[in-house]
């Protein structure tokens, strides 16, 4: 058979590997800067600079490390390893130059832009709809060409790795477009199209599956790439990673409510979340064992090489994370664990050890390769495993022991029958453990910067191979499967089609998660007194969402005693009709919001938020001077209404006209209210608007009541 | 009143459920069966696939 000759192009895996280590090491920064706002809230620097406060740094944070480290990660594991296990080179070389290039543009965009306060209030998809916009652009520019590389192959059959990239790549797709539905009201802001269960819903079903999608499936790829390479091995069963493969993507689907136990989400929809939760453990569990399975025999090469050191605790981080995960989707544990650090240790224990330490086994692997070198120090990188292994329990650790003396806390009552501890009291015992954790972060941070120096030398040393050339025979045309060949191999075979039959597999999931729920709205109980936000209390929601507040607060009561004793009557569903976006919130570093309203005078929330301690002592919420100079933007009123109207939101037609004078009624009103506690402010300053939300929340209900009695 | 008694005038919600569960129990029963028919050349070939680059 007639070879054919090309070559494997090693620039853009050396491009993605360079910006995978850079954002690595400024988002985990971020992370640890933003840990350490949470123990001493004085780094929030609120006096000078509104933008690094923690609502808005987090955001960065969380992005940085999923969608810059992480993103780059599987890019640079897609452009090594889909030529090689295809023999072919990658379709488009300018395809890929847009792509790295789109994509870095996009990374620096989000910071910026999330660092401004333009978010979209949804976690993980924060970003603003114009990059939003520029994400599908430059997701589908990759997305061709990496089916251009499978389409022009050598190798009949695709390997799994490469199934998993697909099925990433085109749920990602589907769940980007359908979470990112909203409504523009100008360049940099807009509204969610969907509003209060619905958006929920929505949200983590996407959040829930950008996990799934962006942080396991891709990175299942890139283990069963690399880690046969480096053990030098066969996986150990290739049955089994089938599998995995099938009945992950199944799964994982549908597992999306899992993260609203308790909230006032259908109760079929959280059963279904449970009970696909738990059954994921298995495929999860088959593929950790199929990558351990496959250094059996060959532990004493595990002891000597770091990166199979990385790989094994990675991969054994992913199964206690999976195991974790459906563990906490019962409901009896999710009611201790949300809204609790657990979830925050459970999400380092994914981040920091199954895609941080596969991304730096990848590293320690790949970059030696790319400069045709060894590895300048393997000392240096397994000192680099150890400080790493010991920065991810002293993370982990605290953050488990606060969940559990946050609930213990948070659910004792006195002997009379009152609740035993306030909020602030329960704050202020765990703040050693966020001392702690980012004491945890900081170690992990110093491996980081050991493997930057390390990789750094061995690139000195050698020399860049940008070129692998190679030869192949072309695949027969008309190929036909010898008889009794596997049914399985047929898809293999046939990329699109194992594309179509992902997406279907995948969209099944989805489709009978959400069709329901958009049935319900025309079921959806209008409670009669839940009325539209005013104009102004709409503005101040606004920058509710700007400054980030959902980052600590929530706004979902659930219906547990200590919850109702603390917050107030638990949250309806038909509550949150006009929100868009939701913002019920999944951590609360701060108490719970949803009736906040009316339960302080308008005083105390002016001196709250100008110097939280002055309500709160010991509180470690940052201050927000800024709102107290800032004028309201007047401007943006009209097209809000519009906007709301247009979802269907019931503002009455032409109300736009008048809004801004309703609106300075009401800041008059509370400008005036402010005097009489011997305050003054001009009543078109921003915190008017924050105050008039705030002294909103929740109170709708309340008005029911009253009314019935 | 609870959020499910709304939604239980959806007809046929609570079949929901159980079409997923039956679902996936069927896809996976198919993919597992077929799996064990699969020609150990074949497997063979599959999983060198990375080594041999």
């Amino acid at each position: 058979m007639e070879l054919e000759k090309f070559s494997y192009d090693n620039r853009l895996p050396k491009l993605f590997a360079i910006a995978t280590i850079t954002w690595g090491a400024l988002g985990m920064l971020l992370g640890a800067i933003a840990a350490l706002q949470l123990a001493f809230p004085i780094l929030n620097f609120s006096e000078y600079f509104p933008h690094l406060a923690f609502g808005r740094l987090r955001p960065v944070h969380t992005n940085a490390v999923i969608f810059a480290f992480v993103g780059n990660g599987i890019f640079t594991a897609v452009y090594y390893s889909l030529p090689r296990l295809l023999k072919t080179s990658m379709w488009s070389k300018k395809l890929g130059n847009i792509h790295f290039w789109g994509w870095q543009s996009i990374i620096v965009l989000a910071a910026i832009t999330l660092l401004c306060g333009m978010s979209t209030g949804k976690e993980y998809a924060e970003l603003e709809w114009p990059l939003d916009i520029l994400i599908t652009i430059i997701w589908v520019i990759f997305g061709i060409n990496m089916f251009g590389t499978i389409l022009t192959r050598r190798e009949r059959h695709l390997y799994v790795a490469i199934w998993f990239f697909i099925a990433s790549w085109v749920t990602v797709a589907m769940l980007h477009l359908v979470n990112s539905f909203e409504l523009p009201i100008s360049l940099t802001k807009s509204y969610s199209w969907y509003a209060g269960v619905q958006d929920a819903l929505v949200q983590w079903w996407y959040g829930h599956n950008a996990v799934a999608f962006f942080l396991t499936t891709p990175y299942l790829g890139l283990m069963y790439y690399f880690l046969p390479k480096a053990a030098e091995r066969p996986i150990y069963s290739y049955r089994l990673s089938i599998i995995h493969f099938w009945s992950l993507i199944f799964l994982y689907i549908w597992a999306g409510p899992h993260h609203l136990l308790y909230t006032a989400l259908p109760e079929w929809a959280q059963s279904l979340g449970t009970a696909f939760s738990i059954m994921l453990i298995l495929p999860s569990w088959g593929g950790m064992l199929n990558g351990l399975f496959t250094l059996r025999g060959a532990w004493d090469k595990v002891r000597a090489d770091p990166v199979l050191k990385f790989f094994v605790v990675a991969v054994t981080c992913y199964g206690m994370a999976t195991f974790e995960g459906p563990m906490l989707s019962l409901k009896n544990v999710n009611a201790i664990s949300h809204y609790s650090d657990w979830t925050v240790a459970h999400v380092h224990i994914g981040a920091l050890g199954w895609n941080g330490f596969l991304t730096f086994g990848m590293l320690y692997w790949l970059i030696p390769k790319l400069f045709n070198t060894p590895l300048h120090s393997r000392k240096l990188a397994g000192t680099h495993f150890w400080i790493g292994t010991l920065g991810i329990v002293l993370y982990a650790v605290p953050m488990y022991w606060s969940a559990f003396r946050t609930y213990f806390m948070m659910k004792s009552f006195t002997p009379e029958g009152q609740l035993q501890y306030q909020f602030i009291d329960i704050v202020q015992t765990i703040v050693p453990f966020y001392v702690l954790r980012a004491v945890g972060g900081l170690i992990y941070l110093t491996g980081v910067i050991i493997m930057v120096y390390n990789l750094w030398k061995t690139a000195k040393a050698g020399k860049f191979v940008a070129e692998e050339e190679m030869e192949a025979p072309a695949l027969v045309k008309n190929y036909k499967a010898p008889k009794g060949s596997f049914w399985h191999s047929f898809i293999e075979r046939k990329p699109l089609m194992l594309l179509v039959l992902s997406l279907i597999v995948v969209s099944l999931g989805g489709l009978f998660e959400l069709v329901p729920t958009y049935l319900i709205k025309s079921n959806i109980p209008t409670i009669a007194s839940v009325k539209p936000y005013t104009p102004l209390e709409l503005q101040g929601r606004d920058i509710y969402i700007r400054e980030g507040c959902y980052n600590c607060h929530s706004q979902m009561i659930r219906p547990f005693r200590y919850e109702v004793a603390r917050y107030g009557e638990y949250s309806k569903a038909g509550e949150f009709v006009y929100d868009h976006p939701f913002q019920w919130g999944s951590k609360r570093t701060g108490p719970d919001l949803a009736r906040i309203g009316n339960k302080y005078p308008n005083s105390w929330h002016f001196n709250h938020m100008y110097d939280p301690t002055s309500m709160a002592p010991g509180s470690i919420m940052p201050s927000y001077p800024s709102l107290f100079d800032n004028e309201l933007d007047l401007s943006t009123t009209n097209s809000k209404i519009h906007a709301m109207r247009k979802m269907g939101v019931p503002y009455p037609n032409g109300y736009e006209a008048t809004a801004n004078d309703d609106l300075r009624n009401q800041a008059n009103a509370i400008a005036n209210n402010l005097k009489q506690d011997k305050i003054e402010i001009p009543s078109s300053r921003e915190i008017i608007a924050v105050i008039a939300y705030l002294q909103r929340l929740g109170t709708d209900i309340k008005v029911t009541t009253v009314t019935a009695k | 009143m609870k959020f499910s008694t709304y939604l239980e005038q959806i007809a046929g919600v609570s079949i929901y459920p159980v079409v997923s569960l039956a679902m996936f129990v069927l896809f996976f029963s198919i993919v597992v069966y077929r799996i064990f028919l699969m020609n150990k050349e074949e497997i063979r070939h599959l999983e060198n696939l990375p080594l041999k680059d």
